[in-house]
């Protein structure tokens, strides 16, 4: 096999898990369950080689669909930061089909079963293409069908929270759509192309003339508003629980540790590629996302304190987590956007690990996710205390878990931005939401290994359940333990970007 | 600046049209409204694709009498954007309206108020 034809890879992504929605649909549920998890490892082992691929050549690569040269045709592009992320996005949905699969078949109509893995494959087609489309409208059309999956994976557990849910879910959905599409119309009729490269080129032109400044900053601005409300950005964080904490677990995991970061990548490359990261530091789009994303960090912790519920709790430091990730595009630099860029990969492995051990500590306390009911979970069913513990650490920023190294990344950011004023207020921020961080995690802690005095003790023998945790726990430490080399990646990554 | 809005009205009532789509969307309680209203903005985006799209005296790119001038001719692509926005939307509201139908059997009324409000007191916490 020569190296070229792993060129062809990204592509092979997107298409075979598109492909594989509509067999699903054809096949039994067990083997629809089986194929999926199967296209998941082939697809981790084709980015992987991808990921290899221009790690070792040092340079990114253009797949150009059909032949049609650069300012015609479609694109895919893949360098280190796409093919990393993409491989975080592809371990994190393999850990969490896995991982859930109990609940999959406890939550879901046995004749539906099949249906729901039809849709986690469209989603990582749509998650894929999202990664690695070169074209903004493709990036449109992929942003629809990842919303229209990501509300049906919801309303597949039908009890009437989750509808309601998935309205209000798909409400806050449309509402950016629309204006995502706006914002590419006036990016497309200022440019008049609709491919990255051009695009840019195009508007580097009218940035030296000073022509359409108006029209580029509108319409950068009505895409960046629909993709943090699409994404959960600190005003309109509201939907976040009700829709994580009803959907069944694997749905939470995906929805909340790769869809809404996607949306965050996708605006992140637009940003890069399409507006140019020298003209995009000029506007005060900037500051507006840095001032959003400290204020969520802040009111996503407060929320997640005040909550009762398991997994509302969770949902809303989810809340917290988003803003962290727009604080580190808001502070800018190379290094905000490596720390930025980090911590979509740290939160995505933490809180799928979270929104999978809440509802096995449920389990055993009487099917309940209230507090009070929680009591001695962790003792009761010893595996999912530990991850849950992990993930838990990982999040308040304990060393040597993933969590910790993107706070450091982001301080270090502060630091480097040369703003005084910068610097004192995410450090502030940063401070006040490690402390609540700390007090909700660490009371849930203590809640759940509190003794309690029914003796039941549960051992998680599942295989099925041991090996996506154990995955996502090694993932979360080699983020912690390496940082230095993931940072590396990530730089290397973005200098292909621009 | 008037008179750029007089020239250019097409692509103001596009605009017009987005916001009352979008606050529809937004502030309506009931939900076939809040449907609506997201059919209106969409709508307002393709009228504004498309009237950028089309420029004054060109034809559509089909080549007649042998004029292969490109200036002869508009760009198809604006066109198929729309068109692919139109599917998008359809899309989306076929299941809109399935949702806001599973959610009226339920709960049997559209204001979204009010399901709210009768979904707090179900007893569905696990």
């Amino acid at each position: 096999m020569t190296n070229s034809f792993i060129t062809n890879f990204p592509l092979f992504t997107i298409v075979l898990s598109l492909f594989s929605g509509p067999l699903c649909y054809m096949l039994k549920r067990r083997m629809a369950r089986y194929w999926t998890i199967g296209l998941e490892c082939g697809l981790i082992a084709m980015v992987s080689a991808v990921l290899w691929y221009t790690m070792t050549t040092g340079s990114s690569f253009t797949y150009v669909m059909g032949e049609f040269p650069a300012p015609w045709g479609n694109e895919i592009r893949a360098g280190v930061l796409e093919a990393l992320i993409a491989l975080v996005f592809l371990l994190v949905m393999l850990s969490s089909v896995i991982g859930g699969s109990k609940y999959i078949d406890i939550d879901i109509d046995e004749s539906k079963i099949n249906l729901y893995y039809t849709l986690i494959n469209l989603m990582t087609a749509a998650l894929m293409a999202m990664v690695w489309t070169n074209d903004i409208f493709t990036g449109y059309v992929f942003l629809e069908i990842l919303t229209l999956t990501s509300c049906g994976i919801l309303i597949v557990r039908e009890i009437g929270r989750t509808t309601l849910a998935a309205v209000r879910y798909m409400i806050m959905n449309l509402l950016g759509s629309g204006l995502f599409l706006l914002g590419v119309v006036l990016l497309y009729d200022v440019t008049g192309n609709l491919l990255m490269v051009p695009m840019q080129e195009e508007i580097a032109k009218l940035i030296t003339n000073s022509q359409n400044m108006m029209a580029i900053t509108m319409g950068l601005g009505i895409l960046t508003i629909g993709l943090c409300i699409k994404s959960g950005l600190f005003p309109f964080h509201y939907w976040m629980p009700d829709t994580y904490g009803w959907a069944t677990p694997t749905s939470g995991a995906v929805l909340s540790s790769l869809v809404s970061k996607c949306y965050i990548f996708l605006l992140f490359k637009i940003y890069y590629r399409v507006i140019g990261i020298e003209v995009f530091e000029q506007l005060p789009i900037r500051n507006i996302l840095l001032v959003l994303g400290l204020m969520g960090m802040v009111a996503g912790s407060v929320s997640a304190m005040r909550a009762n519920n398991i997994n509302r709790m969770v949902a809303f430091s989810s809340a917290a987590q988003i803003g962290y990730i727009y604080m580190g595009i808001g502070i800018g630099g190379k290094v905000g956007y490596t720390a930025a860029m980090f911590h979509v990969m740290a939160h995505a492995v933490t809180k799928s690990t979270l929104f999978l051990t809440t509802p096995r500590l449920s389990d055993v306390s009487g099917g309940s996710l209230l507090f009070r009911n929680l009591q001695g979970s962790g003792i009761r069913d010893r595996a999912a205390g530990v991850y849950f513990s992990v993930a838990s650490l990982s999040m308040i920023g304990i060393p040597i878990f993933a969590g910790f190294s993107s706070k450091l990344l982001f301080a270090e950011a502060a630091v480097d931005s040369g703003s005084m004023t910068k610097m004192v207020l995410v450090m502030i921020a940063l401070a006040l939401s490690s402390m609540l961080n700390a007090i909700y995690f660490i009371r849930t802690m203590i809640r759940i290994y509190q003794p309690d005095t029914t003796g039941i003790r549960v051992s998680a023998k599942r295989v099925s359940y041991q090996i996506p945790m154990i995955i996502l726990t090694v993932m979360n430490l080699a983020l912690g333990l390496f940082s230095w080399y993931f940072a590396g990646m990530i730089e290397q990554g973005l200098s292909m970007f621009g | 600046m008037l008179s750029n809005l007089v020239i250019n009205y097409e692509e103001a009532v596009a605009i017009v049209l987005f916001g009352i789509g979008f606050t529809t969307l937004l502030f309506q309680r009931n939900l076939v409204r809040k449907l609506i209203g997201m059919n209106i903005m969409d709508t307002g985006t393709f009228l504004f694709l498309a009237s950028m799209g089309f420029i004054n005296g060109r034809k559509a790119p089909i080549v007649v009498n042998g004029v292969q001038d490109t200036a002869a001719y508009i760009n198809p692509i604006p066109a198929s954007l729309v068109l692919t926005g139109i599917v998008v939307s359809v899309s989306v509201t076929a299941i809109m309206l399935s949702l806001t139908v599973r959610l009226y059997h339920r709960y049997h009324t559209l204001q979204l108020d009010d399901i709210y409000v009768l979904s707090k007191h179900q007893t569905e916490d696990r």
